[in-house]
């Protein structure tokens, strides 16, 4: 009896060494490229085509950064990203959730059919409607202009409606009447009662909008001509054409593109992931 | 499982509404007003314009002719490349989609097991999946550098001359499989969340019926975790074969079109050859053939998709 409880503990003690050495093994190949970035971005350009590679540079050349980041003018591009970013964000947050409201909230003829209307163009590929989608921001001349990028987010986007109405529909329909009782109107209930209650499913789209704007390059590249309205992305794109093999050079700007990224996701981690778990698994 | 019950059961709608009150619909649809018109002005309205121009020859500059379904026939018989196009971006979803559920659903059971700094390995994996577009395609290009790359330099270690990868016709899909399994974090998250809900109870009785690892895998971690996984391949599908950004910044198509992935070749119709009948006859094409991949899976649903009776609780 003893001997089998013993050896049982020594198969489990086996075998939860094993998961940690395959999650260790795993994390190291997860990470090994993101090292790989910061090691290049930092090496004099003779070092990053010495055989065989440095997984650590042997001399450390800060200057890389300010001198890629000088080449073209990034803070330009960084400034049109952000303003960008910015605007789509703040139209997908309130447009998206006034929508969402109407979808979970309130009582009307017609709300579940377009409801599987909106879930139906979460479906659809976006490249169907773009042709006839860049004719008409030609015909109000815009090309060239943030508005293509800007605009359609402030029309809603379905994708953020599901979410956001799947979260409004677990609030209690109690508390939204009790405050109709009270005197409140209904937009007063959306704005003073469902929004406070939903910050974590706010965020989690904010945070989507986010990150889908800021790495976006295949709008900016249609709707984008000027060098002086180039998005981060775009002006990576053009860099890599003009600096194609100086792999320091564009692993440095590289990573200067994703930083933002990184930092927000490491203060915002806990709403990345609960975001994600809200749109897989609901 | 129909579509209409698939949007019944992701949305948890249910036939309960009696007695409108019409303030509230008056509110109702000012509400969704942008969304509807959105709907109209950015959806409905180009899909059937989208669909009208692909039986013209448009190059924006002169005015549109009608060529019938000159578009189309030449789209399947008269250029190759738009269904060699089709071709390899279906091959590159076949192989990456499924790597990448294997892979995220095994990262997550590895992590369900009460191991120590879950939410450090959490934070590893996901860190990847926020990334992408650009810097990552640049990155990548480099990793997969044949001489010079961190891929084959880390296969010398174990003594493996590794391929040219993005230079080589066999080993530039493989490349883009790899480049995407990197992003695994994504999906194991969700997997996670939905393997930290299969209530405990499941797997006692199991073990008390003495069910061993394997069937417990299949007959209950399976099953429960199915409708995600579903959801997950559907979502996939979609997201996968739109694959553009890393293809136009690593290979540009190459070597010899082994990478023209289909939006590649869209877009050169469309933005650079500015032909918008044909590349509008691409476009619907396409739609068509995600749609049937859809239907597919979901026609698939029926025999491998478990739900469970009660699922609309969050009415």
């Amino acid at each position: 009896m003893s001997s089998k409880g013993v050896s049982l503990s020594l198969r489990q003690v086996a075998s939860k060494i094993v998961v940690y050495l395959m999650l260790g093994f795993g994390s190291i190949v997860i990470l090994l490229p993101l090292q790989w970035m910061i090691s290049t971005s930092l090496k004099p350009l003779s070092h990053v085509f010495r055989f065989p590679p440095e997984f650590f540079p042997q001399k450390i050349v800060w200057s890389n950064y300010p001198d890629a980041l000088t080449q073209l003018p990034f803070d330009l591009y960084f400034r049109n990203t952000v303003i960008i970013v910015i605007f789509c964000l703040l139209g997908e947050v309130i447009v998206s959730s006034i929508v969402a409201y109407a979808f979970s909230r309130l009582r009307w003829r017609g709300r579940n059919a377009l409801f599987i209307v909106a879930l139906a163009t979460m479906m659809l590929p976006r490249q169907v409607t773009l042709i006839p989608e860049f004719i008409i921001f030609k015909e109000l001349n815009m090309i060239d202009t943030f508005w293509p990028l800007i605009l359609p987010s402030w029309f809603g986007n379905p994708f953020y409606i599901f979410l956001l109405r799947q979260y409004f529909l677990t609030h209690s329909r109690e508390l939204d009447q009790a405050a109709v009782i009270d005197g409140c109107s209904r937009f007063g209930v959306f704005w003073r009662i469902t929004l406070p209650m939903s910050k974590p499913v706010l965020a989690a789209v904010a945070i989507f909008s986010f990150q889908f704007h800021w790495n976006d390059f295949f709008r900016p590249l249609i709707f984008l001509f000027s060098e002086e309205n180039y998005t981060l992305a775009l002006g990576l794109r053009f860099f890599q054409g003009t600096y194609g093999t100086e792999w320091n050079s564009l692993m440095a700007v590289s990573l200067v593109v994703m930083l933002p990224l990184i930092i927000v996701f490491f203060f915002a981690q806990k709403h990345f992931i609960q975001g994600v778990v809200f749109t897989g698994y609901k | 499982m129909s579509l209409a019950q698939f949007v019944k059961n992701q949305s948890g709608l249910s036939g309960i509404n009696v007695g409108y009150k019409r303030g509230e619909t008056v509110l109702a649809w000012a509400m969704v007003s942008p969304w509807i018109a959105g709907f109209l002005l950015l959806t409905a309205f180009p899909m059937i314009a989208s669909l009208a121009l692909s039986f013209f020859k448009w190059d924006i500059l002169s005015p549109p002719k009608w060529v019938g379904l000159a578009n189309y026939v030449k789209l399947f018989s008269v250029d190759p490349l738009p269904m060699h196009a089709l071709k390899i971006t279906v091959l590159f979803s076949l192989a990456s989609i499924p790597l990448n559920i294997v892979f995220g659903l095994a990262i997550a059971m590895l992590l369900n097991t009460n191991i120590r700094g879950l939410s450090v390995f959490r934070t590893i994996y996901y860190l990847p999946a926020i990334l992408s577009g650009v810097a990552v395609a640049i990155l990548w290009q480099w990793i997969f550098s044949s001489d010079f790359g961190l891929l084959n330099t880390a296969l010398r270690v174990f003594g493996v001359e590794g391929p040219a990868w993005l230079g080589s016709k066999v080993w530039v899909l493989p490349a883009f499989v790899i480049m995407r399994l990197w992003s695994v974090g994504g999906g194991m998250v969700i997997y996670l969340a939905g393997l930290q809900a299969i209530p405990t109870d499941l797997y006692e009785a199991a073990e008390i019926d003495g069910a061993n690892w394997w069937q417990r895998v299949f007959r209950i971690t399976l099953p429960m975790l199915s409708p995600t996984i579903f959801f997950q391949l559907i979502t996939g599908v979609i997201f996968t074969m739109q694959i553009f950004t890393e293809t136009f910044i690593m290979t540009d198509g190459g070597p010899a079109n082994s990478s023209l992935f289909y939006l590649l070749y869209l877009y050169r119709q469309a933005f650079q050859n500015f032909k918008m009948g044909y590349a509008s006859a691409l476009a619907w094409v396409f739609f068509v053939a995600i749609l049937l991949l859809t239907l597919i899976l979901f026609a698939s649903a029926r025999f491998w998709v478990y739900y469970e009776a009660e699922s609309d609780e969050d009415n």
